[in-house]
């Protein structure tokens, strides 16, 4: 208590007289930091502004971008062109039906004016749709012109149409699997439509170059013609051999291009329904088979490129092959030793046995590897399936088993590609569904066999069907070569003895090829009672049926005196 | 309207009280109302109420708290002081009382019934306990004897406590944030400024550690593939599918999903439906209100005023700014609402409290007054 008085006079003292310059100075001091806080929260609030900003800039884009589904919906696809610049693919302008519930003044009205034009539309749900407030409905898709003109006269409010592009495949069926789907938005889900859109229009739609007509037609390797032929060739061997299905692919041996490839059954990319279809697959692409005695190109190929053998050594086919306690027999046996093209005429499982046995499995596996067996062939289109090949290291049985195409499956157009290099001087060739010129072809070409080995080929190839199982695969003129191939299918785990899934792999003109042939049949059955039903017998008039519709189209000369063969002409005429 | 010559009380009022302050405060309250209609019936149907439950008691609420806006600002800064000691002894009591009385709602004890009614006492806490604050430093700087810089600490330490024991770290967080802008303001040395700044950071770090719940949201903002981000990703859709003109009132479809789009993300139902130029007016708004009560805070003499008005701008200001920010996904996800604009019966109440207190310390004082009459004098004290 008697501390306080002074105390307190001391602080009046000071309030009077000396705080005041204090006061000022840290008044001064403290309001300048009022300023300091108003500048914070103005900085603070213009980040918010800035990112409000970002993001009203953003959604501008997002709103006129590919993300809204009416953007989706409305965008236009380049036209596809086969190599001539046919029409394969283009966009139609079609109408969607659409309503805006909240508009509608009568449901009850509008779903029976409705449902007159479209018995098919469910109307109690339409009733329920229409009774909504909702701002927007699809009610129907890609309605025809007709059904356009009749709801327009109906008048009724609240509902309308909105103009969308439509894919529309002129040929149907004929290259629907190289051309692919696309869904009811426009976008490309298979084939080369789905390519288009991953290789380069889903760029160009974000930068907002595709949204009109202008974009240039997308021109692909395939010929319309020869696309056509090979698919009726197909459909008639389908009906004539009773088959479940059929493969056929022709490829340019120079540029690798595919001129053609169909796979039937196959759909109409019209019909999205069809493309789901599981039975519809691309088989040339995505089936991987076990491509049977075809495979016997390939290992003669090896043996004689590595020098394992030379075309004038003979291979003991007098008995079966016993390995790994299995018996190795041949279909057309000789039982007697067999030169290198009379295994390859007489397609001695025996001899190929005792050749790859000859080279080592290291050797096969170095080349299977060369001619792009062990790896999935990828190309343009999506779809395609890995090869199943036995795993490391080949026993001796497997590798003679795959020597003459059993334990070793792989997609037709890769037998295809590896075919190529068989005749085409021995370069692999990517195969592509892209117009690509000799020159291009050089630089993504890899050579897997000698020169000399290719030219062995051809001729065993044209000796084949000269003299072996693929006379029915000749077509006067033309200098056809090949080679059959009939596997037995594998059922319930074990093959089969009446189920087959025949191939031929031809060449044409045999003296300076320029085209591959590659026909696949499955189960094919005998077309007639009492003959059997090898490739020879169906595969091989196949591709002759194809070589003779498209070697004209595609400016091969036939000769019209072919030494090797009975006159052409003449033979012409007898038909 | 109301002459200068009136004498009575309320004219007075009209001519000492910051209006462009209480028009913007009134106007972020009827804004509120407006947008409640957006947000909240959609919340309320999808928790299964009537789906005018929240408006309503919105509509109650918001009128109520205008109410107490103008009310409170006809008090002296004297009377701001005790209304709100008594307010912080009051929330303070309740805080503790909620501890063990409180009922845990998503993890958290921060709510206790009175009549039907729940009441959050951290919410009327904080305006009060920034006056009491701004007194204690004020004090403190005014008058060597009293210790009141240490009384700060103390009262700061005993609040936060009382905050993390809910656990409630966003008010914790925005408590800290404010007291350390009085802290700031009360004129201590830049070497203590920037001490308590490294502090708060290690205090950032530690929360960050010991709280799964918070190391878990920010890694998750950090790196949003981390966890979940619906709200937030939520949130942004919101702007984007409304742009800037928005899709028009009604036609929000992000409310339906977005969790609490009447609470913490309601300026993301605003910016899908009225766009982003309204959500920008909003944040004008706010930013007006704030910037200007910072500047009433520049011109006061007396340093609890300025430190009172300043503490309760920086409250509103931090607030508003966090909310906007988490919904723009600028600051990792925290609950915090909107002022004025969100639901919630306390959060509309303790902000016309905290605007109440604003309103009363800004009015030109009393002494300031009777300077002014003489027009000439005028010019010279303001």
């Amino acid at each position: 208590m008697t501390i306080q008085p002074p105390a307190a006079a001391w602080r009046h003292a000071r309030t009077a007289l000396g705080s005041a310059a204090r006061h000022t100075n840290g008044e001064r001091q403290s309001r300048a930091r009022v300023l300091l806080i108003i500048a914070g929260f103005t900085l603070l609030y213009g980040a918010l502004a800035a990112r409000m900003t970002v993001l009203g800039v953003a959604s501008a884009d997002w709103q006129d971008g590919t993300g809204s589904f009416v953007q989706s919906a409305a965008m236009s696809r380049p036209d596809i062109v086969d190599r001539n610049g046919e029409i394969l693919a283009t966009d139609i302008k079609t109408a969607s039906l659409y309503a805006e519930p909240r508009r509608i003044v009568d449901p009850d009205e509008a779903t029976e004016k409705l449902a007159s034009v479209f018995p098919d539309l469910d109307r109690d749900r339409l009733r329920r749709q229409l009774s909504t407030r909702s701002a927007f409905l699809y009610l129907k898709r890609e309605v025809t012109p007709r059904q356009q003109q009749a709801i327009h006269q109906l008048g009724i409010p609240g509902i309308g149409f909105r103009v969308e592009n439509k894919r529309f495949y002129p040929g149907g069926a004929t290259a629907g699997h190289i051309l692919g789907a696309v869904n009811v938005d426009n976008q490309g889900i298979a084939g080369i439509e789905r390519y288009i859109d991953t290789s380069f229009l889903k760029d160009l739609q974000a930068a907002g170059f595709a949204s009109e007509r202008g974009l240039e037609p997308f021109r692909l390797s395939v010929d319309l013609r020869v696309q056509h032929a090979i698919r009726t060739e197909l459909v008639d061997a389908m009906a004539k051999y009773h088959a479940k299905a059929a493969v056929g692919i022709v490829m340019n041996v120079r540029t690798g291009e595919v001129v053609g490839m169909s796979s039937v059954p196959d759909y109409d990319s019209n019909d999205r329904s069809e493309v789901l279809d599981k039975d519809r697959m691309n088989r040339a692409t995505v089936g991987v088979f076990e491509m049977g005695s075809t495979f016997k190109g390939f290992t003669t190929a090896l043996a004689l490129d590595s020098g394992a053998a030379t075309i004038h050594d003979t291979f003991d086919a007098t008995s079966p092959l016993a390995i790994a306690g299995f018996r190795i027999h041949d279909f057309h046996g000789k039982h007697r030793w067999l030169s290198v093209p009379e295994v390859f005429i007489y397609s001695s499982n025996i001899g190929t046995g005792r050749m790859v046995l000859k080279a080592g499995t290291d050797l096969q596996h170095d080349y299977f590897e060369r001619f792009g067996f062990l790896s999935e062939l990828r190309t343009e289109l999506p779809e395609s399936g890995a090869p199943i090949v036995p795993k490391l290291p080949w026993s001796k049985i497997s590798s003679v088993t795959m020597a003459f195409g059993h334990g070793i499956s792989v997609s037709p157009l890769q037998t295809a590609a590896a075919g190529v290099s068989l005749i085409n001087g021995g370069v692999y060739i990517p195969p592509t569904f892209l117009p690509r010129s000799e020159e291009e072809a050089m630089k993504v070409a890899r050579r897997v066999l000698k020169p000399e080995t290719s030219d062995y080929l051809r001729h065993l190839f044209r000796l084949n069907v000269l003299k072996g199982s693929g006379r029915n695969a000749s077509v006067a003129g033309y200098r056809v070569g090949g080679k059959t191939g009939t596997a037995e299918k594998v059922v319930n785990g074990r093959y089969s003895n009446d189920k087959r899934r025949n191939a031929f792999l031809a060449g044409f003109p045999m003296d300076a090829p320029k085209y591959l042939v590659l026909v696949v049949i499955d189960e094919p059955e005998p077309e007639k009672p009492g003959i059997g039903a090898t490739a020879g017998l169906n595969a091989a008039p196949m591709v002759s049926g194809i070589i003779r519709r498209i070697a004209p189209m595609l400016g091969v000369e036939p000769l019209l005196v072919d030494p090797e063969e009975e006159p052409a002409m003449a033979l012409a005429f007898a038909r | 309207m109301i002459s200068r010559a009136n004498r009575t009380p309320i004219a007075e009022w009209w001519w000492t009280v910051d209006r462009t302050m209480l028009g913007l405060t009134l106007v972020l309250y009827a804004a509120g109302l407006v947008l409640s209609l957006a947000a909240s019936p959609a919340v309320a149907e999808r928790i299964g109420l009537p789906s005018l439950h929240f408006v309503l008691r919105h509509a109650f609420y918001a009128p109520f708290a205008a109410a107490l806006v103008i009310g409170l600002s006809f008090l002296t800064p004297r009377q701001v002081r005790r209304a709100a000691l008594v307010l912080l002894l009051v929330s303070l009591a309740m805080m503790i009382l909620v501890l063990f009385v409180g009922a845990e709602v998503k993890g958290s004890r921060r709510w206790i019934y009175l009549g039907g009614l729940s009441l959050q006492p951290s919410e009327f806490m904080k305006p009060a306990f920034i006056v009491i604050t701004a007194w204690l430093f004020a004090e403190g700087s005014d008058r060597p004897d009293v210790p009141g810089r240490l009384l700060a600490v103390l009262l700061l330490v005993i609040v936060a406590a009382l905050l993390v024991a809910e656990p409630d770290l966003g008010q914790t967080m925005l408590t800290l944030a404010v007291w350390g802008a009085l802290f700031f303001l009360a004129g201590v040395s830049p070497i203590l400024v920037a001490g308590l700044g490294g502090i708060s950071v290690a205090g950032l770090a530690a929360a960050y550690t010991i709280f799964p719940h918070v190391s878990e949201r920010i890694n998750r903002f950090l790196d949003p593939s981390s966890g979940d981000t619906f709200q937030v990703d939520t949130a942004i859709q919101s702007f984007e599918r409304g742009g800037w003109s928005g899709t028009g009132p009604g036609e929000g479809v992000m409310k339906r999903i977005l969790p609490d789009s009447h609470t913490d993300f309601v300026f993301a139902v605003v910016a899908e439906e009225f766009g982003i130029l309204i959500c920008m007016l909003l944040m004008l708004l706010f930013a007006g209100l704030v910037i200007r009560g910072l500047m009433q805070a520049f011109r006061r003499k007396s340093a609890f005023e300025r430190l009172a008005i300043a503490g309760l701008a920086t409250q509103i200001g931090m607030q508003s700014f966090i909310n906007m920010g988490v919904n723009l996904n600028i600051l990792p996800a925290k609950g915090m609402t909107l002022p004025f604009i969100s639901y919630g019966g306390s959060a509309l109440l303790s902000a016309a409290v905290t605007m109440g207190f604003l309103l009363a310390l800004s009015r030109r004082s009393y002494d300031q007054h009777v300077t002014v009459v003489p027009r000439a004098a005028a010019v010279g004290h303001t």
